[in-house]
């Protein structure tokens, strides 16, 4: 028989070769998936057991402020009013990506439009070191910093959701800023060209030309930013007070979905409706990353003009 | 063939009478380096006005290069020295405001780069920047650059959509209404038709002889039939020299230079 005919037609080692690089690809992603799928479903059964088992109130979780989820109110419900760390949550992260953005912005316009090789070089290496220092170390210089600060020279204790979003501000700017690097850097270069042969100034060319064009990628990376904030805990918890009240302004201490969390399931037994009502936190936190996940899709879908 | 063996400094380079004729932009011993890279000697050339003056020449040849420092589109990227006289202004020189003098020297790449926003947008951004708000106003200005530009029938339905949904050829036809509804005097175009096809290049070419009747055009091209179709004068470029500048009728029928010669009959290189 013929030899090339019979090759072509039997398996090789190359063909065995895809095989294994298919299966091993298929069964790596089959396995994050299933991870991913048994957080989602763990998380929600224990969250939504303090609805079911212990009958607590939906809307009380939602739209009351009593979080004491031992205790009983008036109707025998257990009061698990989650609005005081609902609405911390919210104020950190706005107000620390408030503060952010425009610092954010302006350093990524730097590093791509102005910046010398080197001094982009240099300005890449300090983000990258703010990302990696650990947040319990930013918690403490908050501590030691930023809430005698505040103390200072805004009132108060200096406890709460200013500090904490001064502190996650820090936190959220460098992944805010390398997002927005990146996005500018994706704008073409003959963008700019073309605005200059037009006889635009640099600086009319950034505003109407590069930034217009980055702006999909620049809300996204602040949607990043709001995500890492919304789940920064230990930093969070170290200079926000901890009172589970309804937040009166951004000096008096609150607490956070996730300073709750992090302060609160060490000391309840699991099964109880104390824990039960933790996991509905935490839920609630989980279903946010998803929100913040589907709005960076959306973003992406929408910012093609 | 052995593309070093023509004498560089032999060249063969037209002058004006400048009673006789009026011209739009003149070089005088332009030079252009990238860093220690001395990518164009001593180019001094006249384009008349109201003229379609082509440079041809291979790759590498300095043609685009000269042509991006004639409105500093080099500043930056490439030191260039020399004068480019204007309106008898010198606006190679660091006290000329390059913002305005663009806003005169128009300009139109090879790769079409609309902006990625609308039609009506793409032409009415420079012109807004310049101080136009008037809203009719910039109507007829997008009307009437996208006439000369003769793109006006294709999209006057669709002013309001993205340019990017445009094939290339449109697109470089909205990038050439962008560059004259500023009203500039001089169109410089980087090679301009060579990444459309045949049609689109065709069209780009009979727009720009209907241009040439109220703007100076100065375009780099590899084509030469396009060389030889749409200009009146054309300059050829070797190694970073000017070898020989002349009419196009004369550069293509009677070169006077072997290299000229060589190239236009496709025995260079």
């Amino acid at each position: 028989m013929d030899p090339i005919k019979e090759k072509i037609q039997s398996k090789s080692k190359e063909t065995r070769q895809e095989l294994t690089g298919k299966v091993l690809s298929y069964s790596a992603m089959l396995l994050i998936l299933l991870v991913v799928l048994s957080i989602f479903v763990f998380v929600a059964s224990k969250g939504v057991a303090t609805f079911t088992q212990n009958h607590a109130s939906l809307k009380d979780f939602f739209f009351t402020t009593d979080w004491s989820p031992t205790a009983k109110g008036k109707d025998g419900r257990p009061l698990v009013g989650a609005l005081p760390m609902i609405a911390g949550s919210f104020g950190v992260t706005f107000l620390a990506v408030l503060f952010a953005t425009p610092f954010a912005v302006g350093t990524a316009l730097y590093m791509t439009e102005i910046a010398s090789k080197r001094g982009r070089n240099f300005l890449q290496s300090v983000t990258e070191l703010l990302v990696g220092i650990p947040s319990v170390v930013y918690g403490f210089i908050g501590l030691n910093v930023v809430v005698p600060f505040v103390r200072s020279h805004f009132g108060g204790s200096g406890y709460g959701i200013l500090s904490g979003a001064f502190v996650l501000f820090v936190m959220v700017l460098p992944t805010v800023t390398s997002l927005t690097v990146d996005s500018l850097r994706a704008v073409p270069g003959y963008y700019k060209s073309a605005s200059l042969a037009l006889g635009a100034t640099e600086w009319q060319t950034i505003y109407k030309v590069i930034l217009r064009a980055a702006l999909p990628g620049i809300l996204t990376a602040i949607i990043f930013g709001m995500a890492r904030a919304f789940g920064e805990a230990l930093a969070v918890q170290m200079v926000i007070g901890n009172a589970t009240l309804m937040p009166k302004g951004l000096l008096s201490a609150s607490s956070t979905l996730t300073s709750v969390l992090t302060m609160g399931i060490g000391n309840t037994v699991m099964g109880t409706v104390g824990n039960n009502a933790l996991w509905s936190l935490a839920l609630v936190l989980l279903l946010m990353s998803l929100v913040f996940n589907l709005l960076v899709k959306w973003i992406g879908r929408k910012g093609r003009f | 063939m052995d593309v070093g063996k023509y004498d560089l400094n032999d060249t063969a380079i037209m002058q004006f009478d400048p009673k006789e004729k009026e011209m739009a932009l003149t070089t005088k011993n332009l030079q252009v380096y990238y860093g220690d890279n001395h990518a164009f000697y001593d180019g001094s050339l006249q384009f008349e006005r109201y003229k379609i003056t082509a440079l041809i020449g291979a790759s590498g040849s300095g043609k685009s290069t000269f042509l991006r420092s004639l409105n500093r589109m080099n500043d930056g990227i490439a030191k260039v020295d020399g004068n480019i006289w204007y309106r008898s202004l010198d606006i190679n020189s660091s006290a000329i405001n390059v913002y305005e003098m663009r806003k005169h020297i128009g300009m139109v790449f090879q790769r079409p780069n609309p902006f990625s926003k609308s039609i009506r947008e793409n032409i009415t951004f420079a012109v807004k920047e310049n101080g136009i708000k008037d809203k009719k106003k910039l109507d007829e200005i997008v009307e009437s650059s996208l006439k000369r530009a003769a793109l006006w029938e294709e999209v006057k339905d669709q002013l309001g959509s993205s340019a990017l949904a445009l094939s290339g050829g449109q697109q470089q036809r909205l990038c050439i209404a962008r560059a004259i509804a500023m009203q500039p005097d001089i169109l410089l175009m980087d090679e301009p038709a060579s990444a459309l096809d045949p049609i689109s290049t065709l069209k780009v070419e009979e727009t720009m002889m209907e241009l040439k009747k109220h703007y100076t055009i100065i375009i780099v091209t590899h084509n030469m039939q396009q060389a030889s179709r749409v200009s009146d004068y054309t300059a050829f470029f070797h190694l970073g020299h000017v070898i020989e500048y002349d009419k196009t009728k004369n550069i293509f029928t009677f070169p006077q230079k072997k290299a000229t010669d060589d190239y236009v009959s496709g025995n260079f290189g």
